[in-house]
């Protein structure tokens, strides 16, 4: 198979438009996580009274939050699979386009 | 190396007349003969590079993600979070949280773009558009740390776990660990070693819902009265009670430790990121046929490793409120050992059989990490430092890459099982905070800027290697877990740095040294051209490497 030409693909339109759709949904989701994250060292190192608190009989804030991070992880996990499904028809779009 | 192995022997023997044929090693047994039986039929199979480097990029996504999950869950976070959360609670139930998210970042930044762009190593990425011989030998160098670091952890682990579930003394028990390890990856190649890791994973995943409907059981098998239990853990009676829900029993800021929190966010940040730059996961994504599979499988080690770390709210906490703290053996500073937690705990919820079944889970899980791991620092020596540093990326006779890497895995088997040997009576568990620890400050930020930053070059990715592995090395040698004033610590003195995880320090320096390196270095033009052909291929899956037809 012929090397296929990089540069004509990278200056594509359509691979511009696939790589602007990743970044839209990878960039603040990346951001998401990690704030989400990090919020949970941050309030139980520097608010413990707080977290310390029960909520639903003796589970306090603490656990509860820790809980909603395997939550959080299953929803982005999933959110980012259905938008991988666009992106995949795009590039096989782009890729016969292109005769790939 | 072999007196001082006579002497150990020596030393041991009068003490092994405890050795009984248990259920416990009858179980060890099975788990080897079947693992035997696979790495036959996978040595069959396993000739040419990809077959033995990659399993043929043959995995299907569901097969890979158990595998993923297996490495995973070593016997560091079996045994150790099921120990760390009996023992000090909710501060321990962090690392199970931790481990979990880091696969967002494997998800979403790394696994795709390397499946699309990579053949056998992280440094394939790198070497695309960077000079592929310094890249190659500095990744080659982080890729070998990051391994043997966490190797050790586990194979010293393993000498003392075994020495209690089945009496085998730590000698013998580690230099079986490390042969048996030696046969799975020198004969039967990431084939076999995936497979164990897939067996492994089921029995791993079985034992931990067991032993969590036992522990639920022993309090009705209410929620509530589970969670009332573990705000009042009293060790089976043993102690006042201790709500184990509250954060703060092992990293709360106190008088004598005022940086507990910082410390906290320090190890937060280490594992979270940490996991995408872990050799042995990374490699995982090259053995399965394309990136979308390796989507697929990412998802399903996300959904296991999530359950398995749920889970350990119940045998973690739930073992506080059953086991007494004199049923748990005394480790090297004679404290009580939360590593034999869950096989105790299963001891006495289940009887001899089901102990047989977890402590053969465990054994099982050492076993197949650190085959994971002796494999992944062959291919990475063998690949990396031999074929493409060396060779400068040609094979002189077809299967030399596979003969060396055969060879490597020696080396490295037999300096682990050596080192574990001279480190056994130390307290090694912070080698894992520090391969963590490298792999997101070494190997990450060189991911990232590579897949993401176009005027990113070699003098970046060299500095930022350097800077992480460096810098990561530094500060855990004068940090708290080696640097100390009582006489059980390895350097005697005031630590000079108050973390005992450098992640918050060290990941911002990996980061900046590679940006620097880039900045205050001429612009690469080559390698800058080449952004485009590597956003293509990362992207669109281009002219990745294909599965093989057997």
């Amino acid at each position: 198979m012929n090397q296929p030409d990089w540069n004509r693909i990278a200056n594509d339109p359509d691979f511009h438009a696939l790589q602007r759709a990743k970044r839209r949904f990878i960039i603040p989701a990346t951001v998401f996580f990690l704030l989400y994250y990090m919020a949970l060292p941050v309030l139980i190192g520097f608010w413990p009274a707080l977290m310390k608190t029960p909520v639903i009989g003796k589970v306090n804030w603490a656990y509860l939050f820790a809980l909603s991070q395997f939550i959080m992880t299953w929803v982005v996990c999933w959110l980012y699979v259905r938008a991988a499904r666009r992106w995949d028809i795009m590039n096989a779009a782009l890729l016969a386009k292109l005769g790939h | 190396m072999f007196s001082f192995l006579a002497q150990a022997a020596a030393a041991t023997a009068p003490a092994a007349t405890g050795f009984q044929f248990t259920p416990a090693l009858k179980m060890f047994l099975a788990f080897v003969g079947v693992t035997l039986v696979i790495t036959y039929f996978s040595a069959r199979k396993a000739t040419g590079s990809a077959a033995y480097f990659a399993a043929g990029r043959s995995i299907k996504g569901w097969q890979n993600g158990l595998a993923v999950a297996g490495d995973y869950m070593s016997a560091a976070s079996f045994l150790g979070i099921s120990g760390i959360i009996c023992l000090k609670g909710y501060d321990g139930f962090m690392y199970s949280v931790g481990f979990l998210v880091a696969y967002l970042t494997v998800l979403l930044i790394v696994a795709e773009p390397l499946r699309n762009a990579g053949k056998y190593t992280m440094a394939d990425l790198l070497a695309y558009r960077l000079k592929p011989r310094p890249v190659r030998a500095m990744a080659s160098l982080s890729t070998l740390t990051v391994s043997t670091f966490y190797m050790i952890a586990q194979m010293v682990g393993a000498g003392g776990i075994i020495k209690v579930l089945i009496g085998v003394e730590f000698v013998p028990a580690v230099i079986g660990v490390g042969v048996l390890m030696l046969v799975y990856v020198v004969f039967g190649g990431m084939l076999a070693t995936t497979w164990v890791q897939i067996i492994k994973a089921i029995l791993l995943m079985c034992g931990a819902f067991a032993l969590s409907w036992m522990v639920l059981g022993q309090h009705g098998y209410s929620l509530g009265q589970f969670f009332d239990s573990v705000s009042t853990a009293t060790y089976g009676g043993s102690k006042p009670p201790v709500n184990l829900l509250d954060p703060g029993l092992a990293y709360g800021a106190t008088e004598k430790n005022p940086w507990g929190a910082v410390d906290f966010l320090s190890l937060a940040l280490g594992l979270v990121l940490g996991t995408a730059g872990l050799p042995h996961i990374l490699v995982r994504f090259y053995t399965v046929p394309d990136a979308k599979t390796a989507r697929v499988s990412v998802v399903w080690a996300t959904a296991i490793i999530g359950v398995f770390y749920i889970l350990t709210t119940f045998f973690g906490f739930g073992a506080a409120t059953i086991l007494k703290l004199s049923a748990l053996p005394l480790d090297a500073a004679g404290r009580p050992d939360g590593n034999m937690v869950a096989p105790i705990l299963a001891k006495t919820l289940g009887g001899e059989w089901f102990f047989a079944f977890i402590s053969a889970v465990a054994f099982a899980t050492i076993l197949a990490v650190v085959a994971g791991l002796t494999m992944s620092a062959s291919t990475s020596f063998a690949h990396d430092f031999y074929t493409n540093v060396i060779h400068h990326g040609k094979e002189h006779r077809p299967g030399q890459e596979v003969r060396v890497a055969r060879i490597t895995a020696f080396v490295v088997g037999a300096v682990s099982i050596f080192l574990a040997i001279k480190l056994r009576s130390l307290n090694v568990a912070f080698l894992v905070g520090l391969a963590f620890a490298v792999a997101a400050s070494a190997n990450l930020p060189v991911i990232v800027f590579s897949v993401f930053w176009k005027r990113f070059n070699t003098t970046g990715a060299v500095t930022g290697l350097a800077v992480g592995l460096g810098s990561s090395i530094a500060l855990i040698l004068v940090s708290p877990s080696v640097m100390g004033t009582d006489p059980a610590a390895m350097i005697q003195g005031a630590p000079l740095f108050p973390l005992k995880n450098p992640g918050i320090v060290s990941i911002p320096l990996g980061f900046l040294a590679a940006w620097l390196g880039t900045l205050f270095s001429a612009r690469d033009m080559e390698a800058e051209a080449k952004f485009a052909e590597l956003s293509v291929r990362s992207q669109t899956g281009l002219g990745a490497e294909k599965a093989t037809s057997h």
